[in-house]
């Protein structure tokens, strides 16, 4: 392998880790509803597309950038706030499977409401960091990414020290670990929940507006849940410092896959490819890298 | 997951046993000749098609437990091999539903393998792998679409013993024989001594290897047993309602619309499935019939389809949430209320 | 059972007597539409059966109608779903008097193929379809018009010849198509390998899994082989985000050329400055400076009555690309009109009026459409009609026109057609169509 293919291998595993980190950044969303509620809410990526949505469409009529930010953050909450309520509260101690297929329902309800609101246009998002590469080392970088990647460490660490040190945070971990013995101990279940629901409401927004300045902000933004969903898998589907992981590992297998497998067999094969990386580990781990080991039935 | 059991075979009324009769009837010899083309080729043929779907999904998710998101691929499965067979085998048609359907069952295990390990949504979203890896594999490769040009084909048009299955009527016929065989195969099955096995790989994992139930193997069992059908249901979809195949069709969406079937319906119940199907199928179209009536000119079409779409979300939700154990239950109150109403009478 | 049959149109026929639905009206041709105006393609579906429902209600207001006759439509939402759209078809297949089906999906229009054809009714995929269905022989009543996937390849490449110097300069030169991962990206491959291989130029294929979000690890390939040129054959979001990717990966914009899946503004907006300078194919300009437009604008918008919710839009891509569909629907009701008389037309009639349906550059000058598109030459056995193609490069705010009209190589790509089409007359056991046949047209009763 002369030098020019080693430097190639190694800039297609970076822009996998790259992508990865996009990856994550959904991923997290689903892992702080689940941590709580126990279930995997199908809604994240509605609720993605809408933060993003309403973001844009609050630009667009000439609100300044930052307002637009606080009032979305708000709008968001709010969302969370009235999807507990209405949707999660009713389904307490319903199987999970019946919560999965209640966040299906009300990925419905968010994605028309969102457009519904806004309109179905397709709208571009600039957030003003530049997408153009430079060099570091004979591989390309670009400002966007090392922004995303920015953003995303600060989550996990703004997350994690938040359930570590924080008496909310820890209360929730109770949640998580007991819910029985948690409301046996006096905390208020359902503050945890609301405030769990919108700090997803938060993520969403986060990864809205890094995807969408990618994508354009449309309805396709709720398809990036796909591409979050093997992370989850494999981060364990509890764990946030899991789904960084997971996305690094499925954003770089992927990639490498992409380029050095999919020539035998004609390409296009990481739609798929991310899940066989999952299943394999999970063949050894079934709880995922980070996930608890799980004692429930399904 | 704590579901409501299905008291087992008790004796069959006289009444549910006409009740059961009577719509017998009415579909092989009423709508034939009554229904208007429209009902059948957009409601009822999707509606039978999908309600098989939903019958094979039940199979696996209400009554093993295993929950699978891959339903449309293994339609795809049936759907694509039963062309290929047609195409290169040209089997008589019974050979064909076999032979696709085996072909189903044969890829629905191979998939069903993590299940060995794998519980809840760790298993869920890994049968994911199935939805993706099929549909990419029936686009990549031009074989199994006869290298058709643009990867969709016109389905052909099935046959058997000098009958062919082209005319609306005898589509919905062949669709309708079909799905009621299946159905009472299936009764049978869950009524009989296979229920004990499948119940207790749902309901206790551990406790059913102590009493020496196969746990494994009742797994793969229910996997190969739900795909074949599922496949089956896919032949229906593809040959008798839209008589195209082409894998786009088989997406994500339709094996979340499969897995709506089979829990609004009812999990663990067979009549869960048709009236799953009933709610799915149906209720869209009588809301955009109903709103274009409604609105008539009043919004535009977008916005009336973006309504659409929040009603039946929340009537989703709505009915999770009054209503865990599906339609069914909903049917079996009405019933019970009729009966004790005309026996106090 | 047939007593009931003929039972049913008299139930039929009395309620709508006692309903007495609508007063006897004079002559109407009816459109039913497709459309779609939610799901990921809204963009599209809104910007097309927008132009197309301008352009109709134009002909109503403006002329009266086609020499009298109405044209009247009625919408059902697909949401580019097969299944949606073969609801809507059999839906609305009874409504008396339909010209033609425009359903802009090439899976409802594959859906609709037997059933067209056993109602006798045109169906029309105008710039995309089913490339063998340009054979008329065996395709009598499916039309896509102006353009076929095949033409645009063969389109796309004789481009870059012009811009290279010639069909000989692309020799040894390298182009990569970056393809949708679905039978529609698909459908080009054997072209693009035919066309390399005649003209000489290196070709690699890679595609992009759908929906195409991520591209990172396709344009890093593509980074590697250092083509010359990209053909982006894109769908939806991957368009955008290709633009991006290339943008994050140091290719030049203005060495992209976008299909006409990848062509409107909606593919572009999004990827803000990285689509400066992308070059895409069109079969009809953008902009509002012809005449029909500015009589859409006139006419139809400040009455009150465009079917665009955003006037921005007037003059997109999809939208005209509506009034052209609308325009070609139109002229071909005309020009059987003039055969059969001015009246509500059959179906089959109208499939004849497709069928000698020759707008020749002067004719689209007097449509008030001369620049918009160039012409169509439609025979009986060429269903798709000669259409010429231009390039259109982006400024960032909108297209401009690059490129002269561009002809295709129609003649390389019939062969291939004609084989693909008997295959398939074959394998349905179709008898092939000969001239006489086309005169052979069911009118009323």
């Amino acid at each position: 392998m002369d030098w020019y293919e080693f430097l190639f291998v190694i800039e297609v595993a970076v822009g996998g880790l790259l992508s990865g980190v996009m990856y994550s950044l959904v991923a997290i969303g689903f892992v702080l509803i689940y941590k709580t509620s126990g279930v995997l809410n199908f809604a994240q990526g509605a609720m993605v597309l809408f933060a993003a949505l309403t973001f844009v469409s609050l630009v667009e009529r000439g609100v300044p950038f930052a307002l637009a930010l606080v009032i979305t953050l708000l709008i968001m909450g709010l969302l969370g706030l009235a999807i507990e309520r209405t949707v999660l509260r009713p389904l307490a101690n319903r199987s999970p499977m019946t919560l999965f297929m209640a966040t299906l329902g009300l990925a419905w309800v968010i994605e028309g409401g969102a457009q519904l609101i806004w309109g179905t246009q397709v709208h571009a998002l600039d957030l003003g960091i530049s997408n153009a590469p430079f060099e570091i080392g004979g591989i390309f970088i670009s400002n966007f990414d090392l922004v995303a990647a920015a953003l995303a460490l600060a989550l996990v660490v703004v997350l994690t020290s938040f359930f570590r040190f924080t008496r909310t945070g820890l209360s929730f971990r109770a949640v998580a670990d007991d819910t029985f013995a948690a409301i046996a101990i006096g905390l208020k279940l359902n503050r945890i929940q609301a405030a769990v629901w919108t700090a997803a409401g938060v993520v969403a927004l986060v990864a809205g507006l890094l995807w969408g300045a990618r994508l354009g902000v449309q309805f396709s933004l709720s398809l990036v849940v796909l591409k979050a969903l093997p992370v989850l898998v494999l981060g364990g589907f509890d764990s946030v410092p899991g789904a960084i992981v997971a996305g690094l590992i499925i954003g770089a297998s992927e990639k490498l896959a992409e380029v050095y497998l999919g020539p035998y067999v004609g390409g296009g094969i990481e739609g798929w490819f991310a899940y066989v990386v999952a299943l394999a580990v999970l063949l050894i781990r079934p709880q995922g890298l980070f996930g608890r080991k799980i004692t429930e039935r399904f | 997951m704590s579901l409501a059991v299905e008291a087992p075979a008790r004796p069959l009324l006289t009444g549910q046993r006409l009740a059961i009769l009577a719509l017998l009837a009415l579909a092989f010899l009423g709508v034939p000749a009554f229904a208007s083309p429209w009902t059948i080729e957009a409601i009822l043929l999707p509606f039978l098609a999908l309600s098989l779907a939903g019958l094979g999904l039940n199979l696996l998710t209400g009554y093993a437990g295993q929950v699978s998101l891959g339903s449309a691929a293994f339609m795809a499965v049936g759907a694509y091999a039963a062309f290929n067979i047609q195409l290169r085998l040209g089997l008589p048609l019974p050979l064909t539903f076999l032979f696709a359907s085996t072909t189903a069952a044969a890829v629905g295990v191979i998939f069903g393998l993590p299940s060995l390990r794998l519980k809840g949504f760790y298993l869920a979203v890994s049968t994911l792998a199935a939805q993706f890896f099929l549909q990419w594999l029936f686009n990549k490769f031009g074989w199994f679409s006869n290298y058709s040009a643009s990867g969709v084909i016109s389905a052909p048009v099935l046959g058997f013993a000098g009958i062919t299955f082209d005319s609306r009527e005898s589509r919905y016929l062949l669709a309708l024989t079909t799905v009621t065989l299946i159905t009472i195969f299936v009764h049978r099955l869950v009524n009989g001594p296979a229920r004990i096995n499948l119940i207790a790989v749902r309901d206790n994992e551990t406790a059913a290897k102590v009493i020496g139930v196969p746990v494994l193997r009742t797994k793969l069992a229910a996997f190969a047993l739900s795909s074949a059908i599922i496949g089956i249901a896919g032949v229906l979809w593809s040959f008798t309602y839209l008589r195209t195949i082409e894998p786009e069709g088989f997406n994500l969406d339709r094996s979340f619309q499969i897995l709506f079937i089979a829990i609004i319906g009812g999990l663990a119940t067979l009549r869960g499935a048709f009236l799953g199907a009933g709610l799915i199928v149906v209720f869209p179209l009588l809301l955009s019939r109903g709103s274009a009536w409604i609105f008539d000119g009043g919004l535009d079409a977008g916005s009336v389809q973006l309504t659409q779409r929040i009603v039946l979300g929340a009537t989703i939700v709505t009915f999770l949430i009054l209503e865990p154990n599906g339609l069914s239950s909903i049917l079996d109150r009405v019933t019970a209320r009729v009966r004790s109403l005309m026996g106090r009478t | 059972m047939s007593f009931f049959r003929r039972l049913a149109p008299a139930l039929l026929a009395a309620t709508i007597l006692t309903g007495a639905i609508a007063p006897a009206h004079a002559d109407e041709q009816f459109f039913p539409l497709q459309s779609y105006r939610v799901g990921p393609y809204a963009a599209g579906g809104t910007g097309f059966f927008g132009g197309f429902i301008d352009y109709l209600t134009l002909i109503n207001d403006r002329d009266g109608g086609v020499n009298g006759v109405r044209l009247t439509w009625a919408e059902g939402e697909t949401e580019y779903e097969v299944e949606k759209g073969v609801e809507v078809y059999q839906r609305l297949k009874s409504t008396p008097g339909i010209a033609a089906w425009n359903p802009l999906s090439v899976g409802i229009a594959y859906a609709m193929i037997d059933g067209v054809t056993e109602d006798k009714v045109p169906l029309l995929t105008v710039n995309h379809g089913r490339t063998d269905t340009t054979d008329g022989r065996v395709f009598p009543y499916v039309f896509p018009l102006l353009l076929n996937p095949w033409s645009e390849s063969s389109g796309i490449v004789n481009y870059i010849a012009a811009k290279e110097g010639g069909l000989e300069a692309l020799k040894g030169k390298k182009i990569v198509v970056l393809y949708h991962g679905s039978p529609y990206g698909k459908e080009t491959i054997p072209i693009y390998e035919l066309l390399a291989e005649k003209y000489g130029f290196q070709l690699i294929q890679i595609e992009v899994p759908h929906p195409g979000s991520e591209q990172q690890a396709q344009w890093l390939q593509i980074r590697r082989e250092r083509p010359d040129y990209v053909v982006l054959r894109g769908w939806g979001v991957m368009n955008p985000v290709a633009l991006t990717t290339a943008q994050r990966n140091g290719f030049p914009a203005d060495r992209i050329i976008g299909n006409v899946w990848s062509n409107s503004e909606e593919d572009v907006l999004p990827a803000g400055e990285a689509a400066i300078g992308y070059t895409a194919i069109t079969t009809q300009a953008s902009g509002q400076d012809y005449p029909v437009l500015k009589e859409v604008i006139a006419g139809v918008y400040d009455k009150g009555q465009g079917n665009l919710s955003d006037k921005a839009r007037i003059g997109s891509v999809y939208h005209n690309l509506g009034i052209v569909n609308g325009i070609l629907n139109v002229e071909a009701i005309r020009i059987a009109q003039a055969r059969f008389g001015n009246r509500t037309l059959t179906g089959d009639e109208v499939r004849w009026g497709f069928e000698h349906l020759r707008l020749s550059p002067e004719r689209v000058k007097e449509l008030g459409a001369e620049g918009l598109f160039h012409s169509i030459n439609v025979t009986w056995d060429n269903h798709e009609g000669e259409g010429y193609v231009t390039f259109q490069q982006w400024d960032g705010k909108k297209w401009n026109v690059v490129s002269d009209w561009i002809a295709p190589d129609w003649a390389l790509l019939r062969p291939i057609i004609e084989a693909s089409s008997e295959a398939y007359a074959k394998e349905k056991g179709l008898t092939i169509r000969t001239e006489a046949d086309v005169d052979t047209v069911i009118g009323p009763n």
